[in-house]
């Protein structure tokens, strides 16, 4: 990202250095101050250039603050108190803002984005991503609740919401993105590092917003390649009591399962949901058990969820079809 | 009466007798409650902001309680929800807002060395409707009803039906009502300011706590409006189906969020500047010497008003704006860091060139100073936009805002109680419980927010029921948790100090040695205010005019008597304080009460959807409104009453030197305010979509708008012409003229609403005829009242009530439409030519 200033380069290590013994032990997935990409990179510095001007300036106006209490009767005249009050209160944050100002908004100039580049459609819904991937010249990619981009090239999300106003942010990769119904707005980001990060709605979006969380996976170009090559294929042919009890209940009303002819699109595309870390958009991991909860009320789990909850099915029913579920890699 | 007559001591006491007798307050169960004195209602008023804000506490406890470890399931998520939502609205509305509005009722007639505020009735209709409104959205959540949908209530969230129950009404009815009389007590706050400073008290001359009332109460006028706008088309979508926000409806949900901040910025330093007053009175008192730098201080509170509204998109940084637009309001946000550190750095020049006295509300003071400073430094970080994408709505942001409303509002006020405490009981507070109080607070705040500013930084977001053990912010959680029970034990410790106050023995009077007029009120408060209005020739009168309390006390200044026992204040010009007139003040009455009830009934009875019995109730409202407002503008019993050293004062004063005059005025600039927000509306609609109107789209045509506004114009022409005849005692000619002006604002009625209804516009189909009607039905709104208007006028005049001399109520309605001509020419333009040349 270029030069910076040298204050911050003296400062960085003393007060990242800081910063890591107090927060040693805080996960790193879901960080501003663990960046993973070149934007989140850029705001942390920036992030660290300021708390030291903040912290520089909360001393000396405290130190100021003492001498004034202390100083006898009369310290300042009215011509060197009105002098105080200009080039203290005026001009001196004058020039410093301008200064912040200079060296911040640049800093919001995006990534440039070339039609080669890889776009992600993400739509927020009540409480889950509805992810669309439309890689340059291929075929959409269907997808749910997860992300995955490659380290080192521009990707761009296109943002929009369903129903009401979400928030995307993957703290780690970049700023956060209003989702708001109507509209899309643009996020282009580039990832640096490969690895497994989590992101989450940050608009009030009602009951589960807590719950409406997803996985981000950042790879290595080819293995991202061979990954979306992958998640394009249709799901495994599997036959079973388990994908017969699926269309039985109707499931495939609200979900599809490409390869099948549960094709439903209200809810979250599960034809690779097992690859996935999480189900329920970060509620619960992917286990049988986790499975069976959510299949029978996963209002439970995330209060306010459309899907209904399925009070008449049986406990080995829903076994069976969390079976199947588990195995659609 | 000379000068000398004041010598005699039976003449004084029979002075004082009268003006007891005039200001004497009513007694008796039930009759107390019609009292309108400012220093009754004024701590009614106070004590009610105060209790609210301890329940809105208690809310937040609850939170912090949930929030403590990770994965918790304390509280439900609806309950949560709630809980942060009327935290938040509670905070704003109910107590920050009025909280600096009843502290002014008590406070500027004080150090305005006037008896009383110019509406006394006002205010205690204020203090009702904000009772009533208060009580009616936070006793939601006992039974489950309460808002939730975060305290900017974004839609479509809170627009749908199906997402958002009762409790959204609520939030918009209810809070609409309590905006109305935040309105209303912030036109009796300037008229107060601008006519009713004591003679002499020269603009330059106010005290500075007057100056930034002024300024806020103007920011009040722009701010609010704009929401009360937002929340008329927030339940126009909710009630009746219109799409303002509905994106696939030609809505938009942004409409909103411009609305809601155009308010919400200003609103900050609507609650903030305040607070900066208080430390302009108290610190000169403990620094004993002259605020040092006033008019850089007055200059940069009417900065900070100006630019606190050019900055309300730094809470949208996140919503895809053009950038070029995020630059801009970027930096007009760094940019009031500007007048924000010279009033600071005025109150430290201050202390530093005086001798301070380190008393417990200088602690708070600067304590608060401290926090405000933290606060302000995190401000200027959320407001560079590639550091707010990432801040933005989470607990940084949360860790921000609550030190600025900590340090900029919540400790001043307790600077300011443990200052002003012995105004207004003649008692002092504990320094010992104040300082121990402080240091709990202090650290109590600290622990909880400072850990915050991390929690939010290493994900978690605002509004959250809970979150990941995995994000390992579990023990950030933990000491904000412990905090905010610290925090509360040292509230706790200043209640104690003022429940045991009644127990402690009465104080001198003065007892800071302040300078400034309110600290003439003695430790027995007498009712009347002030024993006689002074004449000021400094700022700082009590310190620098020779034996000023002695005179002030023995009468020797104006208006020492109440010879008729009436309640009497003077009025003085606007610049200058040049005395105008002797006004007569409205006493205890039931009238305040029953308008706020029956107004109050119409927002809440809307609520829970019973339209006729708020239709009644709006009736109801329209008939004690009038009743009320017949007892006004009287005509007194002579012209001209003597003051003392040989002054005579009319008794009546009308146009633009009646204080009426002014109270329509600034009521009518509102008005125009909150009509431009719906303006801004049909406009934004404009800009977003790429024709608009939608071409399928039939407008109300040309016709029928242009027909409405030659009505209007003719009916504000006939009105003008009233108000000439009437100048010229041409009684005939007057009450035809005015007759028929109603009549022509009756017509205007039918004529508006024609264009829409005849091209048959389906206001639920799609924003652009819903904004149409809502324009429409706001002007032909206004055209009815415009109609009682003048036939008020006409009844004013039949009853012998309105002469050419006494001519206060044609005055008053020919202003009322000159407002009404330009909203009718702004929206009959609007909806006939726009479509034309758009």
């Amino acid at each position: 990202m270029g030069s910076r200033n040298t204050l911050s380069h003296l400062a960085k290590p003393i007060v990242s250095g800081a910063g890591l013994a107090l927060l040693s032990g805080c996960n790193r997935h879901q960080s501003a101050l663990a960046p993973f990409g070149e934007d989140a990179a850029a705001i942390e510095h920036l992030t660290i250039v300021m708390v030291v001007g903040a912290v520089v300036i909360a001393i000396a106006l405290a130190l100021l603050m003492r001498w004034a209490v202390k100083s006898p009767e009369g310290s300042l005249t009215l011509i060197s108190g009105e002098r105080l009050i200009v080039i203290l209160g005026a001009i001196l944050p004058a020039v410093l803002l301008l200064g912040l100002l200079v060296y911040s908004l640049p800093q919001m100039r995006p990534h440039p984005v070339e039609a080669a580049d890889l776009k992600i459609d993400v739509t927020g819904e009540q409480f889950w991503w509805r992810v669309r991937y439309a890689p340059p010249g291929g075929e959409p990619v269907i997808s749910a609740n997860a992300i995955r981009i490659p380290v080192g090239r521009t990707v761009l999300f296109r943002l929009t919401a369903s129903d009401v106003v979400h928030s995307f942010w993957i703290p780690g990769l970049a700023g956060k993105m209003d989702m708001i119904p109507g509209r899309v707005n643009e996020l282009p980001v580039k990832a640096t590092k490969p690895g497994v990060y989590r992101g989450q709605c940050t608009e009030f979006c009602g009951l589960s917003h807590a719950w409406m969380a997803f996985e981000v996976v950042a790879m290595e170009p080819a293995a991202f390649d061979r990954w979306l090559a992958a998640e394009r294929r249709p799901a495994k042919p599997i036959d079973g009591r388990g994908r017969a009890l699926f269309a039985s209940y109707g499931c495939g009303g609200c979900h599809a399962i490409g390869g099948t002819d549960q094709s439903g699109t209200v809810g979250p595309d599960l034809t690779h949901i097992a690859a996935r870390r999480s189900i329920g958009a970060g509620a619960l991991p992917v286990t049988q058990d986790a499975l069976v909860r959510f299949i029978r009320a996963s209002s439970e789990v995330k209060p306010g969820s459309r899907m209904p909850a399925f009070p008449q099915m049986s406990e080995g029913d829903a076994r069976d079809i969390a079976r199947y579920l588990g195995e659609l890699r | 009466m000379s000068l000398h007559d004041q010598d005699d001591l039976a003449l004084r006491h029979a002075q004082e007798e009268r003006l007891r007798a005039a200001w004497e307050p009513p007694r008796g169960l039930f009759l107390r409650w019609t009292d309108t004195n400012n220093n009754r209602v004024g701590v009614w008023y106070t004590l009610t902001a105060f209790g609210f804000m301890l329940f809105a506490g208690v809310l937040a406890l609850i939170m912090r309680t949930q929030l403590a470890v990770p994965d918790n399931d304390l509280v439900s998520p609806a309950t949560f929800n709630q809980l942060f939502t009327l935290h938040g609205s509670a905070m704003m509305f109910l107590f920050a807002v009025p909280m600096f509005e009843a502290v002014s009722i008590i406070l500027l007639p004080q150090l305005l060395g006037a008896r009383d505020l110019p509406f006394p009735r006002l205010s205690a209709f204020g203090y009702w409707s904000f009772l009533l409104g208060g009580v009616f959205v936070l006793g939601s959540i006992f039974f489950n009803v309460a808002p939730d949908g975060g305290w900017f209530m974004y839609p479509p969230f809170t627009t749908r039906t199906d997402l958002s129950g009762l409790g959204a009404d609520i939030w918009m009815l209810g809070l609409s009502f309590i905006e109305v009389s935040s309105v209303a007590a912030a036109v009796e706050l300037i008229v107060g300011i601008l006519k009713f400073r004591p003679p002499g008290m020269r603009l330059n001359l106010m005290p500075l706590y007057a100056w930034y009332i002024l300024v806020v109460a103007v920011m009040i006028l722009f701010a609010f409006p704009p929401l009360i706008a937002g929340d008329l088309l927030f339940e126009m979508e909710r009630l009746l189906g219109w799409p303002f926000f509905d994106a696939s409806k030609g809505g938009d949900p942004l409409l909103w969020q411009h609305l809601f901040w155009i308010f919400g910025h200003p609103e900050v330093y609507i609650i903030f500047l305040p607070s900066i007053a208080l430390f302009a009175m108290l610190v000169p008192t403990f620094s004993q010497r002259h605020l040092l730098g006033y008019p850089y201080i007055v200059l940069a509170a009417v900065g900070t008003a100006f630019l606190s509204f050019g900055l309300w998109v730094h809470h949208m940084f996140a919503t895809g704006l053009p950038k070029i637009s995020l630059a801009f309001f970027s930096a007009a946000s760094q940019a009031v860091v500007i007048p924000t550190g010279v009033q600071i750095f005025a109150l430290i020049a201050t202390i530093a060139a005086g001798r301070v006295i380190f008393s417990t509300p200088m602690l708070y003071a600067t304590g608060s100073l401290a926090i405000f400073v933290i606060g302000g430094l995190t401000g200027v970080m959320v407001a560079i936009v590639p550091f707010d994408w990432q801040a933005h709505d989470t607990y940084f942001v949360v860790a921000h805002l609550h030190y600025v409303l900590i340090g900029g509002t919540l400790l001043p006020l307790i600077a300011g109680l443990y200052y002003y405490w012995p105004l207004i009981t003649g008692k002092k507070l504990s320094d010992k419980l104040g300082r121990t109080a402080f240091w709990i607070m202090f650290a109590g705040a600290n622990l909880t927010f400072f850990p915050m500013h991390f929690s939010g930084l290493l994900g978690m977001p605002r509004r959250v029921v809970t979150y990941s053990a995995e994000l390992g912010i579990g023990w950030l959680n933990m000491l904000s948790t412990a905090g905010s029970y610290v925090f509360a034990a040292g509230m706790l410790v200043v209640v104690v100090d003022l429940c045991l106050s009644p127990r402690r023995a009465k104080a001198a009077r003065n007892p800071w040695n302040a300078g400034t007029l309110e600290w003439l009120a003695l430790p027995e408060d007498e009712n009347w205010g002030i024993r006689s209005v002074p004449l000021i020739e400094t700022r700082y009168p009590i310190w620098d005019q020779p034996d000023f309390m002695r005179k002030v006390d023995e009468g020797r200044f104006f208006l020492p008597d109440a010879e008729e026992g009436r309640r009497e204040t003077i009025s003085t010009t606007v610049l200058d304080a040049r005395p105008l007139a002797v006004v007569r003040l409205g006493g205890p009455s039931w009238l305040p009460m029953m308008t706020a009830f029956a107004l109050g009934g119409v927002f809440i009875f809307t609520t829970y959807h019973l339209y006729w019995a708020a239709l009644a109730s709006g009736f109801l409202t329209l008939a004690v409104t009038l009743r009320w407002l017949w007892t006004t503008a009287e005509i007194p019993e002579k012209p001209l009453k003597p003051i003392g050293h040989g002054l005579e004062l009319p008794l009546y004063i009308s146009g633009p030197q009646a204080p009426g005059w002014w109270a329509m005025f600034i009521t009518m600039i509102a008005d125009a305010t909150a009509f431009s927000g719906l303006v801004f509306g049909y406009y934004f609609f404009w800009t977003i979509h790429p024709e608009f109107p939608p071409p399928w789209a039939d407008g109300p045509g040309l016709g029928w708008p242009m027909i409405a506004l030659a009505i209007t114009l003719a009916g504000w022409v006939a009105t003008i012409m009233a108000r000439t005849m009437n100048k010229r005692d041409a009684a005939l000619p007057t009450r035809l003229l005015l007759g028929a002006a109603g009549l022509l604002s009756v017509l205007a009625i039918p004529a508006g609403l024609a264009g829409p209804w005849l091209s048959g516009l389906d206001p639920t189909a799609h924003s652009y005829p819903a904004i149409v009607w809502t324009l429409a039905i706001w002007t032909v709104a206004h055209s009815g009242v415009g109609a009682i208007a003048q036939f008020y006028a006409l009844a004013r005049s039949l009853a012998g009530r309105m002469t050419a001399q006494y001519d206060a109520d044609i005055r008053n309605v020919t202003l009322y439409h000159h407002f009404m001509v330009f909203t009718a020419i702004v929206t009959w333009c609007t909806l006939g030519l726009f479509p034309e040349v758009a």
